[in-house]
């Protein structure tokens, strides 16, 4: 056989007008997906900077004291969001007390130890709480769950276990309370946790847990000291995502926290958040200031949830994409 | 008790520790279900679906204005969000500029973060501002934000399921690029793709917050997206906050339709990923 053949022809007319509409289409194609990519930062760069502008007459008029006093007065122009600001930083970590605990046990129980039967349903059930409508959540907080922590919880912290010496659980029984937004943000972040917590789990290596086990070790000392460790910081970034749920989470905590503007240490006062302030009052804004404000307290909710997101994806990066290369 | 046995104690009791917070977590989702199911059948009817709403103290009613409100608005997140973020996700998954690819990824993942209220101001400032009215658009728009990144993001990973082979064949077959990426790797995708975009519209289909202060609501019968729209979300927390027990019956309805559609297209995504790809995509 005869290599010879093998030398091209130069190239047609025809083969280079193909060779050019192939390039032309090429590049029409990559601007196009490259200028859908774009969209994302210039969404963030956007919204930065559209609620920046908008709340800067209230930053320079109020300064500090956006987040340091507690009085807001629209009719005088005192604009302090302290109390909302506090009551968001609490009902998360609240919500994060009850929430981590139960979502890493969730995660655990489906990446180890479900029969294989249950692996899916329950697996299904717990990621179908975070398609729940958060007004849904707000409905059922305001019928179900308010009445239940009012007549049974709340007393029986109080009173039955004598918590009520404590300040934290002690005070009359409203209902609508801090405990109450913390409940439905623990059931809110639950989800989102225990996702990104079982992807770490299992990204762990199979080898990690076959030396652990091949040393003597029981099922549980495995995880403890094998699994968990290897996964540490991606179930961190889990915890502290389901923290920036939390902190944003605007309708149902609307709906069960009492939306009182007053900072107190017990969980059965009702309290206020960031995002409950801006639902209630934006649509109703009297002035130009009490509008510039609310940017205000949202720049300021923008700029925590951002910084909070950005460290658990990074976090989390560092499990599961170093698992993957 | 010797130690062996207590270390296969404790280990056998954190073992049902996990089954008890397993146990723990699908609870609160059997309440809800459960309540939604009794109060809300209760007080649905046909013409739940088909009037409009009706005051006080009026028997009847519905909130058809609000349902067909809610589906305009998905549509248009759907036609924003969809081509966009599918446009960026063929970006992600063929980029040759890592580093460009990487950050985006990152801020697609920080802005699927961003809280809904905050979305919700952002879309006032930016379309119901200058304009100044609410109107249907803004609230699509609103919501389109919210589903950019989710769509972005699943249909990135349902492209990096294609063999890179595929591909190649394709190219060596004389297909320019493009054409492989759309006739080939989209298509050999889409199932997964659509179960994404499915996963992104019922997530979007129950937001509110972004909805407060742009579709903003209506209590007459409108479809122009120039104008408010009423929103199923919206009038299920407007009723749901009011004092009288016939709204809080018809929020309950409400919320037991919203569910419904949420669940069927969750449901219908399942359904699509595990035909493809055997259940080995979640």
């Amino acid at each position: 056989m005869t290599t010879g053949e093998l030398t091209a022809d130069p190239p047609t007319d025809r083969r280079k007008m193909q060779i050019r509409e192939i390039a032309i289409g090429d590049g029409i194609y990559r601007v196009v997906v490259a200028a859908c990519a774009l969209v994302i930062p210039a969404l963030l760069v956007l919204v930065a900077s559209a609620l920046g502008r908008a709340a800067w007459p209230a930053f320079s008029r109020i300064g500090t004291s956006l987040v340091t006093s507690s009085n807001w007065d629209v009719s005088s122009g005192e604009f302090g969001a302290a109390p909302a600001l506090y009551g968001t930083l609490v009902s998360s970590v609240v919500a994060l007390i009850i929430a981590a605990p139960l979502a890493l046990g969730v995660a655990i129980f489906l990446s180890e130890f479900a029969p294989r039967w249950l692996r899916q349903p329950i697996g299904f059930l717990v990621d179908l709480l975070a398609a729940i409508p958060s007004v849904v959540y707000g409905l059922w907080g305001i019928f179900v769950l308010l009445p239940v922590l009012r007549e049974n919880v709340m007393p029986f912290l109080r009173d039955t276990l004598h918590l009520g010496a404590t300040p934290f659980f002690s005070g009359p029984a409203y209902g609508p309370s801090m405990l109450a937004a913390g409940l439905i943000l623990a059931i809110m972040a639950l989800p989102y946790i225990s996702s990104v917590a079982r992807e770490v789990l299992l990204a762990v290596p199979r080898s990690q847990r076959e030396a652990a086990l091949a040393l003597g070790a029981t099922r549980w000392e495995m995880i403890r000291d094998a699994v968990v460790p290897y996964a540490r910081s991606g179930i961190i970034g889990g915890v502290i995502l389901g923290l920036g749920r939390a902190l944003g989470e605007t309708m149902a905590v609307t709906m069960v926290i009492g939306n009182r503007p007053e900072i107190s240490a017990s969980l059965f006062a009702p309290g206020y958040t960031m995002a409950s302030l801006i639902a209630n009052e934006f649509s109703e804004a009297t002035n130009d200031m009490h509008l510039s404000a609310l940017m205000a307290v949202g720049a300021l909710l923008l700029s925590i949830t951002l910084v909070v997101n950005a460290i658990a994806r990074l976090l989390v990066y560092r499990v599961s994409l170093g698992s993957r290369a | 008790m010797n130690r062996a046995e207590r270390r296969h104690l404790v280990s056998g009791a954190m073992i049902a520790l996990t089954y008890i917070a397993a146990a723990i977590a699908t609870l609160p989702l059997l309440f809800i279900l459960f309540h939604l199911a009794r109060a809300g059948a209760a007080a649905l009817s046909l013409s739940f679906f088909t009037q409009m709403p009706t005051p006080v103290g009026e028997p009847g009613g519905g909130m058809a204005n609000a349902i067909v409100g809610t589906l305009v608005l998905i549509s248009i997140a759907t036609a924003i969000g969809l081509p966009v973020g599918i446009g960026a996700g063929l970006y992600l998954a063929e980029s040759t500029n890592v580093r460009a690819a990487r950050v985006v990824r990152f801020l697609s993942d920080v802005l699927n973060g961003l809280p809904s209220i905050v979305v919700g101001i952002f879309a006032w400032e930016f379309l119901v501002r200058p304009v100044g009215h609410f109107s249907a658009l803004a609230g699509g728009v609103a919501l389109s934000a919210m589903m950019i990144p989710l769509v972005t993001r699943t249909t990135e990973e349902m492209l990096r399921t294609v063999p890179v082979s595929l591909r190649e064949a394709a190219l060596a077959l004389g297909y320019p690029k493009w054409r492989t990426s759309i006739s080939i790797a989209l298509r050999t995708a889409a199932a997964g793709i659509a179960t994404g975009a499915l996963v992104a519209l019922a997530r979007v289909a129950g937001e509110t917050a972004p909805l407060l202060f742009t579709a903003f609501g209506n209590q007459f019968w409108s479809v122009s997206l120039n104008e408010p729209i009423a929103a199923l979300p919206l009038q299920i927390f407007s009723y749901a906050i009011s004092p009288y027990d016939e709204w809080h019956a018809k929020a309950w309805a409400g919320a037991l339709v919203l569910i419904s559609m949420v669940l069927i297209i969750s449901l219908v995504a399942r359904v699509f990923t595990r035909s493809r790809f055997g259940g080995a995509v979640d």
